[in-house]
């Protein structure tokens, strides 16, 4: 019966978007402000029947109720609790109901927090969401109904994907969505300012802190993504540039482009019709990545054509979004007034070029990742883009990029000075250059783009660091006014800081990585030793467990350094019982931010087994650079200008990052 | 959630787990064998989902990173084995797709766009530019400014 109010919910949810993507629009139109405010309860109230949906969904999983389909597919009863309440979420339909509930939120919470909006901006807005919201309930209905019963029911479900049993199930896929779907609220504030044919710097004001709160969760999903990938699937990799991680990426990338563009339309009231153009692309590449994704289209054509309804269903509501929001940005993008005038070396001018580059990678994943789609749909013919062409061209495209970051911050407003600048980045790229000499002597030699690789993360920090030493005049006044000026700095420059800083830390994880892992492979057997960089691993030996729904196979490991143990490691193979599945757990140890990683293979004919270690430099690096990034965009969101007359909104998003 | 298809897909396509480069496939010359590890890393497992040869264990892929080194081993250069591959399995199991016609656009691309974009912003600055000098006051307006700027 419960279940059955979950599926009623959902349909309630559906006629309480069509109201609020009908009536506030008609209010707009009239006038009429009582309709207008039937927006914001609608949003409620939709939030509220897709969270029960999603709670009695969960309730299912929970209480192990195989005669739900959906349970009975992914669900076990013998699972340990938290994953049969990620599973929820671990599968196409409950994935879906997590997109949804969490777009209806982002809703909810613009209905709850805007109040100081303009009220028809407001309405327009919260129409908008309520359009996506309708398309994508009726995905669920229609395609992918999570509720679907079985009868009669089994005694016995088939398990979660053994390789989704992890803690990285219960963060990444929260995380990344909140990301993702966030955008969808920069989405509909482009198009409502599309509609109202005007825009202007409280737009800005309004867009900026969603554009921050929706990229530090995607930051966040995409790090967290990554390590995952990097501990569970066993080989070490941390990045495939797969095309679902392309899928994620494009958002990123587009979202880091609209985080810059929006700063300079809030501040000069430049830039205006480019950032609403960019607040339509960034979503639309969500919705591009939830499409290729969620249809199938990328494991085969094939695939694809075999069940096309779901992914033609996606198309759909790709074309219609997608196409009407550029429609109504080509009717109506000239309405629009361009606003303030800046020379090329300019603050403006650096977040431009910051914007060139990043739009330009994001088109080079984008047809890197779909090239190969369309070569085969018109030609037939079947060719691969893989990581090699990823790595050279967003590699090439970077370079400059990182390069010119730290000029940003130090070049005015309106007209910059170049000379000026290079002159106080001469510390950092010093220092930088210093680095890469003692890196390239301490590897003895090498490649030398290794080196100056690292140099560059350094000439990032430092630059970085730079723009707050000399705004706080560190050095120049006594340290006591330094740390007042510096306490009195606001807080987006912080956030600024720190942003780069973080992007310093992860080109050096990954450079590092890159140029000095070491891979060795060995067949051992109990007693064998074998050296691995500073550190030498003993084979002690096997011993076999059992989990709650799999058996192990465990070997362990004793690291030593200078013949005296120092750290011990075990790594397994198990079998998930209920799928017959075998997954590799690899062990893992942490010195410093340097890790390694040993994985389990094939076991040999005489008794010996065959195993992986790997020597990962600094590789921490690159996931604790995301983190500071993150950080970064957590301390720009309470930037007092996003406070100011808008008490709640800038802490909304805060808040929600310490509950989830 | 978007790592899911990726782990499922891995799974599927190879039954056990243990990877890649077996110690019994590893060349005695390490000057060899670091190219091949090279040479396979742009080579694609053509049973998997997105992996190069070097990091799947399925079984396709050890006899492709087999045949790697035994061209190797004979003498061949880098090209003349990637191009004994291409001629054997398509030019699908290249990851780094070869510059031709029908990759023009895919390589292309970075640079077509950056160029439009350069050329874009240089219009955009040169029109705003154009539109600073205001046009001149009227007899009237002119006549107002005196007044008010009269001591």
């Amino acid at each position: 019966m419960i279940i059955e109010l979950g599926h009623y919910a959902l349909v309630l949810a559906l006629a309480t978007a069509i109201i609020q993507g009908l009536l506030p629009v008609v209010g707009v139109r009239r006038g009429d402000p009582a309709l207008m405010a039937l927006a914001a309860n609608a949003a409620l109230v939709c939030f509220l029947l897709v969270a029960f949906s999603f709670a009695v969904l969960t309730f299912a999983y929970v209480t192990s109720d195989f005669s739900v389909k959906n349970v009975w597919e992914n669900s076990h009863s013998l699972k340990p609790l938290i994953y049969k309440v990620t599973g929820v979420w671990g599968n196409h339909e409950g994935s879906m109901l997590l997109w949804l509930l969490i777009l209806v939120f982002f809703s909810a919470m613009v209905a709850l927090f805007g109040r100081n909006l303009p009220e028809t901006l407001k309405a327009n807005v919260l129409a908008v969401q309520a359009w996506i919201a309708t398309a994508f309930t009726l995905f669920v209905l229609l395609t992918s109904n999570p509720f679907a019963r079985l009868v009669p029911a089994p005694g016995e479900g088939r398990d979660l994907n053994p390789v989704l049993q992890d803690i990285g199930l219960a963060i990444h896929p929260p995380l990344l969505y909140l990301g993702y779907v966030g955008f969808s609220v920069c989405f509909s504030f482009a198009v409502a300012a599309l509609i109202e044919g005007r825009i202007d710097a409280a737009w800005a004001r309004w867009v900026r802190p969603w554009t921050l709160a929706a990229w530090t969760f995607l930051t966040a999903g995409i790090a967290m993504g990554s390590y995952w990938a990097y501990y569970e699937l066993g080989w070490g990799g941390w990045w495939f540039w797969d095309p679902v991680e392309n899928a994620s990426f494009m958002p990123w990338l587009a979202g880091t482009a609209l985080l810059h563009s929006a700063l300079v339309m809030e501040k000069r009231e430049a830039l205006k019709i480019w950032t609403v153009l960019l607040a339509i692309t960034t979503f639309s590449l969500s919705l591009l990545g939830t499409f290729l994704v969620r249809s199938g289209v990328l494991t085969s054509v094939h695939a694809f054509a075999t069940d096309p309804t779901r992914g033609v269903f996606i198309l759909a509501i790709l074309v219609v979004f997608i196409g009407g929001a550029f429609s109504l940005f080509a009717f109506r993008a000239s309405h629009l007034k361009a606003g303030g005038i800046f020379a090329p070396i300019s603050r403006e001018g650096a977040l431009v070029l910051n914007n060139l580059i990043l739009t330009t990678a994001t088109a080079t994943v984008l047809t890197g990742t779909l090239y190969p789609l369309v070569l085969e749909a018109l030609t037939g013919d079947k060719i691969s883009v893989g990581a090699p062409f990823f790595n050279m061209t967003f590699g090439l495209l970077m370079l400059p990029l990182v390069a010119v970051v730290p000029f940003g911050p130090l070049l005015a407003w309106k007209r910059g000075d170049l000379a000026g600048a290079a002159q106080r980045l001469f510390t950092a790229a010093a220092v930088g250059l210093l680095a890469a000499a003692a890196c390239y002597y301490a590897v003895n030699g090498g490649p030398v783009l290794a080196p100056l690789g690292l140099g560059l993360g350094v000439y990032l920090i430092i630059g970085a660091l730079t723009d707050l030493v000399l705004r706080s005049g560190l050095g120049k006044v006594k340290a006591g006014v330094a740390w007042k000026r510096f306490s009195g700095l606001p807080r987006s420059s912080i956030g600024t800081a720190l942003a780069h800083i973080g992007l310093g830390i992860t080109l050096i994880g990954i450079v590092a990585v890159t140029a000095f892992e070491t891979e060795t492979v060995v067949e051992m057997k109990p007693g064998a030793v074998v050296d691995v960089g500073r550190y030498s691993l003993r084979f002690d030996g096997m011993r076999e467990g059992r989990g709650p729904n799999y058996t192990e196979n465990a070997g362990h490991f004793t690291i030593s350094r200078g013949g005296v143990a120092v750290s011990e490691v075990w790594s397994s193979k198990r079998l998930y019982s209920a799928r017959r599945m075998p997954t590799t757990e690899a062990g893992i140890r942490t010195f410093g931010v340097s890790q390694l990683y040993v994985s389990l293979g094939d076991d040999m004919a005489d008794g010996g087994i065959v195993v992986r270690i790997w020597w990962k430099p600094l590789i921490l690096c690159i996931w604790g650079g995301a983190l500071v990034m993150m950080a970064g965009g957590i301390v720009s969101l309470t930037d007092r200008r996003l406070r100011v007359g808008a008490p709640a909104r800038a802490r909304r998003p805060l808040a929600v990052g310490a509950a989830e | 959630m978007i790592r899911l298809l990726l782990a499922l897909l891995l799974l599927l396509a190879s039954a056990m787990p243990g990877l890649a480069v077996n110690p019994d496939e590893v060349l005695a010359d390490p000057a060899l064998e670091t190219r091949a590890r090279a040479i396979s890393a742009q080579l694609r497992c053509m049973v998997c989902q997105n992996q190069s040869i070097d990091d799947s264990n399925a079984e396709l892929a050890k006899d492709l990173r087999v045949l790697v080194r035994e061209r190797l081993k004979s003498g061949d250069t880098d090209e003349a084995v990637i191009s004994y591959v291409v001629s054997r399995y398509g030019e699908f199991v290249l990851l780094n797709p070869r510059f031709e016609a029908r990759t023009l656009v895919l390589w292309g691309m970075p640079a077509i766009l950056l160029v439009i974009g350069v050329i874009t912003l240089v219009l955009a600055a040169r029109r705003r530019g154009a539109r600073v000098p205001a046009a001149p006051l009227s007899d009237e307006e002119q006549e107002r400014l005196d007044r008010l700027l009269r001591p």
